[in-house]
């Protein structure tokens, strides 16, 4: 009965959907508030449907309903009711559910945050929000549906959830992406709507920043724990695999990474209207694109979802309508769009300008090695793979025009700066970062490799022109607490992201140049050593867990003959799928992680052991953190608040 | 030429040199980076219209079944090697370090490394897909037609 009651609720909101998409569309392009007034409400109306049916198959997992085929594939009685609930986003019938949960929730905060917009506008945001949310609750409905019926033969037990996702990172990492990639469908539609009205004025950037900000926040947290739940769970030891799945996640971060930052000089300096148009068009179609990798199953990966040549046809059909008509849009429309602001080239608006060349060129480069496989495949030439040195190298390559433009460009001023004004500040940070970071490595590792210096160099400097900017624009002021209220929100969202990126750079380059590991094969008793720790295998005991049975090996991990911590690195038998799972031991700490792998067991009861010291891990995350934290500190900015604008009580409202 | 004219000049010429530059990277590091994808009979007889076999020291993927007892281990240490079928001849893989947890006799897996025989691969990667469909999918195409055993657990779709 509840499947049933879920699979009508969202049914129901498909239909109000359907209507959100036509009333306010057809409302503003003939100029009647009745109609366009009517989004609102039908925002709201299909958000509670697609709760309500979320809500559904979430009841339909707790209680084991093994006659509804998904929970029957995804679940089974003895998984953890936390993971019954996660199971739900498991896999692609329920993350699709989920997806179109985020897109109603997102829709409806755009509804109800968006009073002081004209309604002209407002209607269209709406209305392309609701365009959207057809597009995938239609896929939704008809293709992928999580409340399908095994009746009337349906398996006693379900085939549980898959153990590698039995872990707590991918509690929070597919909510937190899909928040990502769904927000910068606001971002999308707001880039629509404009085109629509033909207004792009900084009415329209200043609405559309902290919307994309926060998607982007989302975004950048989703990787984070991406990358960390990859680390911790996959029992490699990696962190990045360079996979399509995770460029596809990658991809859309990039350039909204470059729209952000569009955006801001859009907003402040009225320039670039039309390149940040194009950007939020790209970022949400590059999600789109992410979400066909995935879902048609087109491209192999090591994780990858369904393969259903039907999906895949639908999702591609969707991509070209969302990407040509809006493209098509946009080259009817651009040429109205003029930027106002005139600057010099060595000024901020340059700066960020570059910083979008970048960033767009890193994306064609992730787009290429993503998708060139699939071209070889298609034309016939075999079946092909791209490295992950390929990526490596080119990123190593990037990283160093764009690190030295990360450090420069806040310095900066709008329009023009006189190169004499701020060459001292950039000599003196550039000579620190060099003391400092030489100063470091030199006298903490034996052999220091060039890549290695100048990434960490550009960390560094990264953050002591922050520092440097923030006691600037201190003392300009009479007083330290004044001078620090005086910086905007927005000043210090750009200063933790910046910051947060330094601590990415410099956890990336000490982790890959200094990580070590040993493949070892021991006997109770046995002694390892690696780096200055000593590794004490003590045999193994057995574990039970509630859906998996295993053994863990014990180490005790000695440092200069002092014990430092005991570890439980852990093979797990998953008793209903038969699986075996590694479940790394990790000692994590600020400046290094110890990492044990459990391997096979060898006739003699020797076992092998996978033993590895990461320097520095940790902070790539932390960084994903700070930069995440960045983003969100805008939406506190006093300048986005909701102002209560001149309420539009008739049709005059309409003309604003 | 006016100045206006000349700055746009300059642009599009910083332009074109900045696109041709990055092409030339890419393609160098593509070039260095390929690999391809073989099955063991690709390796054995040679792969596409004009049988192209690879030459000794290329870096490349196989995929195949692992040869159910073709599994040697070395006693004290971690090395191993095994043997991988397509639909004909044999190909051996061998390989230093921990296996993945799927790796099982009977089963596809890929492997990444570098070819030291004609017929011998020292690898330096082995994957097995991380998921309840043991499969890849690569492997999955290159033996279409010859019987692989389902593990009896799946419960049929639509059952």
């Amino acid at each position: 009965m509840i499947p049933e009651l879920g699979f009508l609720s969202l049914t129901i909101a498909m239909a109000l959907c359907i209507l959100l998409c036509i009333y306010p569309l057809w409302g503003a392009h003939t100029g009647n508030l009745r109609l366009m007034r009517a989004a609102p409400a039908l925002a709201m109306g299909q958000f509670v449907f697609v709760l309500l049916s979320y809500l559904a198959l979430v009841y339909t997992s707790l209680h084991d309903d093994f006659t509804v085929a998904y929970v029957a594939n995804n679940s089974s009685s003895v998984l953890p009711w936390y993971y019954k609930i996660t199971s739900t986003w498991g896999n692609h019938e329920g993350a699709m559910l989920v997806w179109v949960l985020i897109q109603a929730f997102w829709t409806v905060l755009v509804a109800m945050l968006s009073k002081s917009l004209p309604w002209l506008l407002r209607a269209r945001v709406l209305g392309v929000l609701g365009f959207l949310g057809v597009g995938f609750m239609s896929y939704t409905l008809l293709l992928s549906s999580p409340f399908e019926s095994l009746l009337p033969y349906f398996p006693v037990e379900g085939r549980d959830l898959n153990p590698l996702l039995q872990d707590p990172g991918m509690i929070i990492h597919p909510p937190l992406l899909y928040m990502g990639y769904v927000g910068l469908s606001v971002s999308f539609s707001f880039a629509i709507a404009a085109l629509l009205t033909g207004k792009l004025d900084n009415t329209w950037a200043k609405w559309s920043r902290p919307w994309t900000m926060a998607a982007w926040a989302f975004l950048t947290l989703g990787i984070t724990i991406g990358s960390w739940w990859a680390y911790a769970e996959l029992g490699w030891g990696g962190w990045w695999f360079w996979d399509p799945v995770e460029n596809a996640s990658l991809m859309p971060w990039l350039v909204a990474t470059a729209l952000i930052h569009s955006l801001s000089a859009t907003e402040k300096r009225g320039v670039f209207k039309s390149w940040t148009v194009l950007l939020a068009i790209a970022a949400f179609s590059l999600s789109l694109l992410g979400t066909f990798i995935v879902r048609s199953g087109i491209i192999v990966s090591v994780h990858a979802f369904a393969t259903d040549p039907a999906r895949g046809s639908f999702i591609l059909a969707f991509l070209l309508v969302v990407v040509g008509g809006s493209l098509l849009l946009y080259a009817l429309r651009v040429a109205e769009v003029k930027s106002e602001g005139r600057y010099q080239l060595f000024s901020r608006e340059v700066a960020l300008w570059l910083n979008n060349i970048f960033l767009v060129v890193a994306t064609l480069i992730v787009l290429l090695g993503t998708l060139l496989p699939l071209v070889h495949k298609e034309l016939g030439l075999g079946s092909i793979s791209i490295g992950t040195p390929f990526f490596n190298q080119m990123f190593s390559i990037l990283l160093v025009p764009f690190a030295c433009l990360l450090a420069l460009g806040p310095m900066l001023r709008w329009k023009q700066n006189k190169i004499k004004l701020v060459f001292n500040k950039y000599a003196l940070s550039w000579l620190i970062s060099v003391i400092v970071s030489s100063a470091w490595l030199f006298s903490s590792y034996e052999e220091v490799k060039v890549m290695t210096l100048v990434a960490v160099m550009f960390a560094v400097w990264i953050a002591v022109t922050s520092i440097i900017d923030i006691g600037q624009k201190v003392s300009e002021s009479s007083s330290i607490s004044r001078g620090l209220k005086k910086l905007g929100l927005s000043y210090w969202a750009m200063i933790l992201g910046h910051i947060g990126f330094a601590f990415v750079i410099a956890g990336v380059a000490l982790t890959s140049a200094y990580s070590v590991d040993r493949s070892v094969k021991m006997n109770p008793g046995d002694i390892a050593s690696l780096n200055e720790y000593d590794y004490r295998f003590d045999g193994v005991k057995s574990i039970e867990g509630k859906n998996f049975t295993g053994h863990a090996g014990i180490v005790t991990v000695l440092k200069e003959n002092q014990f430092v911590v005991e570890l439980y690195a852990e093979k797990r038998l998953y008793t209903i799928g038969k699986q075996f799972m590694t479940e790394a031991a990790i000692d994590d700490g600020f400046t290094r992680d110890l990492y044990l792998a459990l391997g096979e067991q060898f006739d003699n009861g020797a076992w092998s052991l996978r033993i590895y010291h990461k320097p520095f891990v940790r902070w790539m995350w932390l960084g994903g953190i700070i930069i995440a934290l960045g983003g969100f500190l805008i939406l506190f900015d006093k300048r986005y608040r909701r102002r209560q604008a001149p309420q539009t009580t008739g049709n005059k409202g309409v003309m604003a | 030429m006016n100045p206006r004219r000349k700055k746009r000049l300059m642009a599009i010429v910083a332009i074109i040199f900045g696109i041709g530059t990055s092409v030339a990277l890419v393609l160098f590091a593509l070039q260095e980076n390929i690999n391809l994808f073989y099955t063991p009979s690709e390796l054995i007889e040679g792969k596409g219209p004009d049988k192209q076999k690879p030459y000794v020291g290329q870096k490349l993927r196989i995929g195949g079944m692992v040869v159910p007892g073709s599994v040697v281990r070395d006693e004290d240490s971690l090395f191993v090697e095994f043997k991988l079928i397509d639909t004909g001849p044999l190909v051996t893989v061998r390989y230093q370090g921990i296996l993945p947890d799927l790796f099982r006799e009977g089963q596809g897996i890929v492997a990444q490394g570098h070819l030291t025989a004609p017929d011998t691969i020292e690898a330096f990667e082995v994957l097995a897909k991380h998921d309840e469909e043991y499969m890849p999918a690569e492997v999955a195409e290159a033996v279409k037609g010859i019987k692989h055993e389902k593990p009896v657990y799946n419960i049929p779709k639509g059952y």
